[in-house]
């Protein structure tokens, strides 16, 4: 037998090679891998233009780090000293607040901060689209309500502090109570679910007796102490304090999410974002991974519900709209997904925009009423121009990537 | 990098073809006989819907050796490695590694029990630089999880190093060492294929699965792979080739398996293939009895 030499025997063969140009041979070469026909995906990934390839723009990363650290503290110092911006000629009176009395601003935007900082685990580090995040925002809020207030059935009489560790545990449970059998959904079914589950959260706070529905839950207690002279630090005459809480646990958030995003853990989860079957395949235990994303954003979502049933003093089953799921994932993707700093700017924003225009006139009318208006049009704007959001993670590819079906042989 | 040697029981590159006589079906005479089995295949079926993938898939994978699995077009054997791998569960059969089923068993087990692989079409976590696209597969060995990492407990931090070490070490070893800190989507094609071999390496596999790994190479490159393949198997990891270029099969392999639609035809060394008359039937598309 002759017949078979080798190149031959592939007709395939030759012809593949000749429609692909040959890689450069020279390495190190920032240039696309220029591919042929048969990876449509790395040629597609390869021609969109890389935002930064190293040596391009700078980034706090590169910094030496006690440039690093020093730029952290000028800015956590700035972030406690910001009550007081009133103080900053020119530009402080055009920052703060005129509708709503700033401390309570800064508030709300410590929440929301925290809110977007957990949903940027699951959204931005796993890649699950979650639309029910406000559900276990609620779950941490009633849980405190509930075990604290005098108006509920079961009511403690528990002080605030008491209740927070119950709440994160609850809130814990319940994103893997979730997670369990949802997490084997992908892309578009998980986000159905996750809506639904909001949904349910908010008919059940509507229609049981226990979270007694629009009467709502009241005199819910504060956070624990009091300044030498005797007053409470926490109460409703001033947010000031409220925001310092916030704050100092967005700080010990984004310590612990940043640990994690540096470890195996984040690049698990990246892994998973990025093609989950191949993460599953290089061993990564995906629906655990998932399972601990659902988890720890819950948990971070409940510490924003405790926080804020502990301001408010009062719940009802209004406060949940689904509109603050929305806010927040806005928040997240307008910061860009995956980003700490950009969740942590995207929270801030979503919370401030509105806040911003309360009490601003435009043409006889409160700002506040077109929020919505004006605020989607930033969203559109800046989509448009940094579609990777404000400040986004390096390692976030700006197209989304599909899961690739394996072609047979 | 290692260059190629030419250890025992390994074929000169571009020999005449030693002939050993006939060796077909499974457990055919390769020339390594006596070596221990690492992986059986036993009759695996697989069918999608009316379309038969793979039927009475049956033969062994021996410790050591690097096995071609070769066929035509559609000849099932990326859908092999999908069974292999456990992303497709088979009708019937099983297969064994060392001993033990692995068919059924979730993939990231499959890949704790031993088997890695790369893709025919390059599948990298493409926002990732290459070294951490090694530390993933490094990941699977190691043990502490989110509390660990959470705190940053010292035995976390310990095996945080050893993944970067020994990624770094793997890149090195595939020989794109110097574009660890590279998103891997930046690299070159073929150095995108060397870094998944160094991901699959990374889990710490008995059997490495490679994919077409030539495939769109220059004949320089496919030189140097043939060097790394080598390597590989130096180290202790038994490979299992799908491969369409006939000349690095034949001057690589110890054994070949092939494949064609979804049976083995035949199953023996490489100088018995390239002369078996079934195998050239099934290339060139002349009917068996014609040959």
């Amino acid at each position: 037998m002759t017949p078979t030499t080798p190149s031959g025997a592939d007709p395939s063969a030759g012809t593949r090679l000749s429609t692909q140009d040959p890689p450069p041979e020279v390495s190190g070469s920032p240039d696309p891998p220029g591919t042929g026909d048969r990876e449509p995906r790395e040629g597609r990934t390869g021609t969109v233009a890389c935002p930064k390839t190293p040596g391009g723009r700078r980034r706090p990363e590169d910094l030496p780090p006690v440039a690093r650290y020093a730029l952290c503290a000028g800015i956590l110092v700035a972030a406690y000293l910001l009550p007081w911006i009133d103080r900053v000629p020119v530009i402080g009176p055009q920052i703060r607040t005129q509708g709503i009395d700033w401390p309570s601003a800064l508030f709300n935007m410590s929440y929301f901060v925290l809110l977007a900082l957990g949903l940027n685990v699951v959204v931005g580090f796993a890649g699950l689209l979650d639309l029910g995040y406000v559900g276990f925002f609620a779950i941490g809020a009633y849980t405190v309500a509930v075990l604290a207030s005098p108006d509920s059935d079961i009511d403690r009489g528990w002080p605030w502090l008491a209740c927070v560790p119950v709440a994160i545990g609850v809130c814990l449970l319940s994103g893997v109570l979730l997670g369990w059998p949802t997490l084997r959904l992908r892309g578009d079914y998980l986000a159905i679910v996750t809506l639904g589950f909001a949904e349910i959260i908010r008919v059940f706070a509507d229609s049981s007796s226990l979270l007694r529905g629009d009467r709502g839950l009241g005199s819910i207690p504060h956070p624990p102490g009091t300044w030498s002279d005797g007053s409470p630090i926490f109460s409703v005459r001033d947010a000031t304090p409220y925001y310092w809480l916030g704050l100092t646990l967005i700080v010990l958030m984004v310590l612990a999410v940043g640990n994690l995003k540096r470890s195996r853990v984040g690049r698990s989860w990246l892994a998973i974002r990025e093609d989950e079957e191949v993460a599953e395949l290089m061993g990564v235990r995906t629906v655990r991974f998932k399972l601990w994303a659902f988890a720890i954003g819950a948990a971070i979502g409940g510490f924003g519900g405790v926080m804020f049933a502990g301001e408010q003093g009062f719940l009802n089953s209004a406060t949940f709209q689904l509109m603050f799921s929305v806010l927040v994932l806005a928040g997240v993707v307008m910061g860009g997904s995956g980003s700490i700093p950009g969740a942590i700017l995207g929270g801030a924003l979503i919370s401030y925009i509105p806040d911003r225009l309360r009490g601003v006139e435009i043409a006889g009318t409160d700002a506040f009423e077109y929020r919505y208006l004006i605020f989607g049009l930033m969203i559109i704007i800046i989509m448009i121009f940094r579609p990777q959001g404000l400040l986004p993670d390096r390692r976030r590819s700006t197209i989304p990537q599909e899961t690739q079906v394996e072609e047979q042989t | 990098m290692t260059t190629a040697r030419m250890s025992k029981g390994e074929q000169p590159p571009a020999s005449g073809a030693p002939c050993d006589g006939p060796a077909h079906g499974p457990g055919g005479a390769g020339r390594t006989p006596g070596r221990e089995v690492l992986a059986r295949v036993d009759g695996l079926e697989l069918s999608f819907g009316g379309l038969v993938a793979l039927h009475d898939v049956t033969f062994d994978v021996r410790a050591g050796e690097i096995l071609g699995l070769i066929g035509p077009n559609g000849a099932g054997k990326t859908t092999f490695f999908n069974v292999l791998t456990g992303v497709h569960r088979p009708n019937r059969g099983r297969i064994l590694l060392e001993g033990r089923p692995v068919t059924g068993l979730p993939k990231h087990r499959i890949t704790r029990r031993g088997i890695a692989r790369t893709f025919q079409n390059i599948r990298l976590f493409s926002g990732m630089t290459a070294l951490e696209n090694v530390m993933v597969g490094a990941d699977a060995r190691h043990r502490t999880s989110v509390p660990g990492a959470l705190l940053r407990l010292p035995r976390h931090r310990r095996e945080e190093e050893r993944a970067r070490t020994d990624a770094r070490a793997l890149l090195e070893f595939v020989g794109i060492g110097q574009h660890a800190d590279q998103t891997a989507r930046n690299l070159p094609y073929g150095e995108q294929r060397r870094l998944e071999i160094a991901r699959a390496l990374a889990t710490g596999p008995r059997l490495l699965c490679l994919d077409e790994p030539a495939a769109g190479s220059t004949p320089a490159e496919k030189d140097r792979l043939l060097e790394l393949i080598r390597a590989v198997r130096d180290r202790g990891v038994t490979v299992l080739l799908i491969e369409h270029d006939m000349r690095l099969v034949m001057r690589v392999t110890d054994r070949i398996v092939v494949l064609d639609h979804g049976q083995v035809i035949a199953d023996g060394a490489p100088g018995d293939i390239r002369e078996d008359p079934r195998v050239v039937a099934a290339y060139l598309g002349v009917p068996t009895d014609a040959a």
